[in-house]
């Protein structure tokens, strides 16, 4: 079945490359000691490819919400509210005990319905509302000169800054999650190789 | 789904353009009140030092000439010049003019020797006395005589170059508003490095561009607006309030995680009068309320232990997942 047309797959390799540098330099940036300054790629590096990185990965965003704005592929992100917590406590359910019974998936992927709906709630949780907050504030940081300055007596670069670190956070969570989740196909790496073929295996979840 | 996102996208954005705008107005009404407060000091010395101000407060001055026997419009030397407003907010508000300077310049024509008058150093007067022990003036002197400035120009160099005792007033012990603080002191620096008509008295160097100089710093203009120049050209001594060992230029710091960490550079220097109290748990609770904010140096020591121990939990549960994997899938063989 094919599911993953070319855009989504080079978007995806292009997020991906850029989430891990950003990860990388964004610790390098956060955790650089006093005394270890060449700390995981060092302070100076890190501020410069996070900035690089981070203008791709925004005009990479773009191009995503515009994919899904004018193509097909915004369909799999659209939640229905009917059901929605039976089902996702359905796929939770499989995931911690139906895939060790050997039940079969309670949903399984069609041209209809890429995702589960557990993967449609974090998916849309990380796309729409974790990396637009990550942009936002990061872009704040970028030009700490258009970022309020006090937000309820508080610095509003702390909290552009707790914002972006947060997202961030959650977000190379939600990247390690998502990586061991595409093991769980018919074989570990088949999920993977459909993420590079285009073609998402039947028998494969 | 998709048009709430952007519905939610557009008011965070309405609401950051408020806050800006509220927050504008709020500083220019503490700024407003403080200026009030300066101006209501009434010296005791008003009227005698107000005989000075007469000819030396402005550019020019009038005088009746003898010989002449006429009224005459004189220009006042810059140098001469004592800016009345700026002295009654200064340090040596409440001094008299001939505390400092011979009490013979009341006689008009001041009489020619008066030009030979010895001025007085800081530490003339600071230097050796109780009441300002706590500040350490001869630490301060035995620092500015190793600094760069003194070992190139011991001559023309004097304490007044940077501290104008007709203007100049402690900010950084003071100040509610770390960005006024660091705004005045800054200026006391481009006085002579950004002004090459000043700086060439002191030098015979070529005439500097301090932008291009600083090329290298990222964000170049919030760096100057947010730190002092002396944060990163002076060796800082704890000993002292401010460091006055002014370091030569290639010994500047130039790395950025000398700041940019948990042991800033910044706690010794130019955050160093925050109290203890608000600086508990490190960089993050001092600098909150000065709405001043140091990537690598900000950390919330909760949100960090929160955040390994979420990490931590992810790990474990993917852990316990493959365990169970790996069993299901011997027993199926």
């Amino acid at each position: 079945m094919y599911l993953y047309p070319k855009w989504i797959r080079l978007w995806h390799v292009l997020n991906a490359v850029l989430f891990i540098v950003l990860i990388v330099t964004g610790i390098s940036m956060q955790y650089t000691g006093k005394e270890n300054s060449s700390y995981m790629v060092g302070f100076a590096k890190a501020v410069k490819w996070h900035n690089f990185a981070a203008v791709l990965l925004t005009l990479n965003y773009i191009i995503f919400v515009t994919g899904n704005i004018f193509t097909s592929n915004g369909r799999y992100y659209n939640i229905s509210k009917e059901n929605f917590f039976r089902e996702l406590i359905s796929q939770l359910k499989y995931y911690s005990l139906g895939m060790f019974r050997g039940e079969k998936h309670p949903f399984p992927v069609t041209e209809e319905r890429k995702f589960n709906p557990l993967q449609k709630v974090t998916y849309v949780l990380a796309m729409y509302v974790a990396v637009p907050l990550l942009i936002i504030s990061g872009i704040g940081l970028l030009l700490p000169e258009i970022t309020i300055t006090r937000f309820f007596g508080v610095s509003g670069l702390i909290l552009t800054d707790i914002l972006h670190i947060t997202m961030g956070f959650f977000l190379s969570v939600f990247m390690v999650i998502h990586i061991y989740t595409c093991t769980l196909g018919a074989k570990p790496t088949s999920l993977f190789w459909g993420m590079i073929s285009g073609y998402h295996r039947d028998d494969d979840h | 789904m998709k048009l709430s996102i952007f519905r939610i996208l557009f008011i965070f954005s309405l609401v950051s353009i408020s806050s800006a705008a509220s927050s504008a107005g709020f500083r220019f009404k503490t700024e407003g009140s403080k200026v009030q407060d300066a101006i209501s000091f009434v010296s005791p010395y008003a009227e005698d030092n107000q005989r000075c101000f007469k000819c030396h407060g402005q550019e020019k001055y009038e005088y009746t000439n003898a010989t002449l026997g006429r009224q005459v419009r004189a220009l006042m030397c810059s140098e001469r010049i004592v800016r009345k407003a700026e002295f009654y907010q200064s340090n040596h508000k409440s001094f008299s003019c001939t505390d400092c300077h011979s009490s013979e310049y009341v006689n008009f024509p001041h009489p020619g020797e008066l030009r030979m008058e010895q001025k007085f150093n800081c530490i003339d007067c600071h230097g050796g006395d109780e009441k300002f022990a706590q500040y350490h003036f001869e630490e301060i002197d035995s620092e500015y005589r190793q600094s760069t400035h003194f070992k190139l120009e011991s001559d023309g160099f004097t304490c007044w170059k940077c501290h104008n005792p007709h203007s100049y007033k402690i900010t950084v012990r003071n100040s509610e508003n770390l960005k006024e603080t660091i705004a005045y002191d800054n200026a006391i620096c481009l006085n002579c490095h950004s002004d090459f008509s000043k700086f060439q008295l002191l030098t015979d160097k070529a005439e500097m561009n301090i932008i291009q100089k600083h090329d290298w710093l990222p964000n170049q203009s919030v760096h100057f607006a947010n730190v002092r120049c002396i944060e990163c050209h002076t060796k800082v001594n704890n000993n002292i309030p401010v460091s006055h060992q002014i370091r030569p230029k290639g010994e500047a710091v130039k790395l950025c995680n000398e700041c940019h960490s948990k042991n800033s550079l910044l706690m010794a220097s130019l955050y160093k009068f925050e109290s203890k109290e608000q600086r508990r748990d490190g960089f993050f609770n001092g600098i909150i309320l000065n709405g001043s904010y140091v990537i690598g140096a900000n950390r919330n020591e909760y949100l960090n232990l929160l955040s390994l121990v979420i990490f931590a939990g992810v790990i474990v549960v993917i852990v316990i997942h493959i365990i169970f994997r790996i069993r299901k899938s011997k027993k199926t063989k």
